[in-house]
């Protein structure tokens, strides 16, 4: 998962870590209300060109409305939205360089299917031979040259998807918004098409702002992944940082299977932060970039990839929780062992099933030690 | 064979009361009227057996097709029909279409208001909508009366007993059966739809002419033929709003059979007409069908 998302991000590309970069997109301080509902709460944030940026969240948490206000169907109550140095709340969704992919495709069903991607093309008025050149193009980079003449109705769902992406790409937009443009997809296509995603943003250089609940399909596609609920943004970074070291709870809970280990805090510092959390048990010591004062209360996020378990008592390892297998769930590459301790705690373990079933050496009320290195979790205080 | 017994089921209602009727119809159209109960020869004598049926056959011709095409009565009151039901369609459209569009972008709760609204006529009986009408319309009439008050003309109009009058009624009448295919249209039209066009560089007007038109095209064609194929044969309104100008088929076809008594040439009026009707009926079939695919 992770290794996928550096793939479409390599090293040399983070822009939000130069400060010379101008930003493509300047949220400034927004604030969406309708009624008494606020749908976004005084939202900063910067998107950069060619990013494939996601915004992730359960539903009603306002990723929606912050894309279509970008799209330009809804303007901000409050503050200021930017895009190319511009404040675009006069322009009107038809003249900003701007494209949506609409979660339903939104494909007009009287049109055929290089009709469609013509319309925006011909509304721009560019004459007729260099927009059957640019419709064959853009059915070319979808691979639906076969279908031109077809009506939306008369393609599969998966086809259907991709004349969306074709249409809204047609006119060569500054920026492409994307809502849920994988959630009517089955699990097998939505995978393939997720990589498709990707090659199409690099191919055209296109700045994509993408809308998805679905953490899996953020984390494969995004450059940054924007963590969001209540209208607000919790955390904004790259899969790998928001999964590794995620800024809070909530965020580590969102994203992925977590242990999430609640203790006071005894010592902090020098990156690290040590929590005292059962009576019998030695100290977990995590990953804190900021000191935190002793007695605090905090939570310790450990996924359970990084877990070691083991029938004997490692020697050299910083972490040691001692406890009894409870329960253990086999997945065919790997299995997942849940761990009670003696204070009665469950904790996740998983590993590998690099031997046979058979051959397996743990099992059900067994005593095992769970290990884990002293960067594999971090301590969170909210 | 159960299966085809829950098919023959409509095809006999078609039967009893479409076919037979027409072929007694059409038979009627073929033969000549008489002073007789009823009054047109040949009647079939089975009684003679093969002999009479031979004689009833050739007692039958085409003579009253060809009067029609002499008396140049039956044309224009052809024509007439079709020029007021064309007009009638046109008008209805232009009344409809918004009511259709209003009703389709009302909110949720309104819908069911709106929609019995259209339907609430149908609750009392047309004959009594249409003198209705003959009481609005009229010299003293309350639309008359309403004008003159505000002041707006000076001397009361005379709408009643002209082709204003029975277009005003077939318009009115017709109303919901435009309004409500095109409505039906509209509802399913998906407002993500107008909002791509947008999207792609449309303004709300040629999203209109782009999107929404289109789509509501299969229920503009429902909703105007079924306005033109009744408007087309109507006789009880121009009849009663119409003046003595007026010149409609149906209210021929009614002349025929009961002032002049001459079954045989109302026959053939209506056989004609029929036959006029069939082609925006086979296009109208047409249209529903395309419209049952495109829904698939």
């Amino acid at each position: 998962m992770s290794d996928a998302a550096l793939a479409t991000a390599p090293a040399e590309f983070a822009p939000w870590e130069d400060a010379q970069a101008t930003p493509l997109i300047r949220f400034q301080n927004v604030t969406k209300r309708f009624g008494d509902f606020t749908a976004i709460d005084n939202l900063t944030i910067d998107i950069f060109e060619k990013e494939f940026f996601a915004l992730l969240g359960p539903s009603g948490c306002g990723k929606t409305t912050m894309m279509r206000m970008l799209g330009g169907f809804e303007t901000q109550t409050e503050g200021t939205i930017l895009i190319d140095g511009q404040d675009v709340a006069p322009i009107p969704p038809n003249k900003r360089a701007v494209n949506m992919m609409f979660q339903s495709y939104a494909l007009f069903p009287h049109l055929s299917v290089a009709e469609n991607i013509a319309f925006g093309l011909k509304r721009d008025k560019m004459p007729k031979d260099q927009i059957a050149a640019r419709v064959d193009e853009m059915l070319n980079l979808v691979q639906l040259g076969k279908f031109a003449s077809r009506k939306p109705h008369q393609i599969s769902g998966g086809q259907r998807q991709r004349v969306a992406l074709a249409r809204s790409l047609a006119k060569a937009p500054k920026l492409l918004l994307l809502d849920e443009p994988l959630g009517a997809l089955d699990k097998k296509l939505r995978q393939d098409t997720q990589f498709e995603l990707m090659d199409i943003q690099e191919q055209t250089g296109t700045t994509f702002v993408i809308v998805t609940h679905d953490q899996e399909e953020a984390m494969t596609v995004a450059s940054r992944i924007a963590v969001m609920d209540h209208g607000k943004i919790i955390q904004v970074d790259t899969p790998a940082k928001i999964y590794e070291e995620p800024g809070s709870v909530y965020v580590a809970d969102f994203i992925g299977d977590v242990n999430l280990i609640e203790g006071n805090v005894t010592t902090s510092g020098d990156d690290h932060a040590t929590i005292s959390w059962a009576e019998g048990q030695q100290d977990l010591i995590g990953i804190a970039h900021d000191a935190i004062p002793a007695g605090t209360r905090a939570t310790l996020a450990i996924r359970p990839e990084k877990v070691n378990i083991a029938t004997e008592k490692p020697a050299d390892m910083t972490n040691i929780i001692q406890g009894k297998v409870h329960d253990i769930a086999y997945l065919g590459n790997m299995s997942t062992y849940v761990v009670e301790t003696p204070t009665g705690q469950l904790i996740k373990a998983q590993a590998a099933n690099t031997r046979r079933i058979r051959r397996r050496a743990i099992t059900w009320e067994q005593d095992v030690w769970l290990s884990f290195t002293d960067t594999a979790g971090v301590v969170l205080t909210s | 064979m159960k299966r085809f017994g829950l098919i023959s089921v409509p095809y006999l209602w078609l039967l009893a009361l479409f076919l037979v009727p027409f072929l007694i119809v059409l038979k009627i159209s073929l033969s000549d009227t008489a002073l007789a109960i009823p009054p047109y020869t040949p009647t079939l004598d089975m009684s003679e057996g093969w002999a009479g049926f031979t004689a009833w056959l050739s007692g039958l011709d085409i003579e009253n097709f060809t009067w029609l095409t002499q008396d140049d009565l039956y044309w224009k009151a052809y024509l007439s029909s079709l020029k007021i039901a064309t007009m009638s369609t046109i008008l209805a459209l232009l009344v409809g279409f918004p009511i259709a569009y209003g009703m389709s972008r009302a909110s949720d709760e309104w819908r069911p208001t709106l929609m019995m609204m259209i339907i609430l006529p149908f609750w009392t009986s047309f004959l009594i909508r249409v003198y209705a009408w003959k009481a609005i319309l009229s010299q003293e009439g309350l639309l008359n009366q309403l004008l003159m008050n505000i002041g707006i003309i000076g001397e009361p109009l005379t709408i009643l007993n002209t082709n204003t009058a029975v277009y005003i009624g077939i318009v009115y009448t017709y109303l919901p059966f435009m309004v409500l295919p095109i409505y039906s249209a509209l509802e399913r039209l998906d407002e993500s739809l107008l909002e791509a066009a947008e999207d792609l560089g449309c303004s709300r007007m040629t999203a209109f002419w782009l999107v929404t038109l289109p789509l509501a095209k299969q229920g503009i064609i429902a909703g105007s033929f079924l306005v033109f194929i009744p408007a087309m044969g109507e006789f009880v309104i121009p009849s009663l709003l119409g003046g003595s100008k007026t010149l409609m088929i149906g209210k021929v076809l009614w002349e025929e059979f009961f002032s002049n008594r001459d079954w045989p040439v109302a026959s053939a009026v209506a056989v004609v007409l029929l036959l006029i009707l069939i082609i925006p009926i086979v296009l109208f079939q047409r249209n529903e069908e395309k419209q049952r695919e495109a829904g698939k």
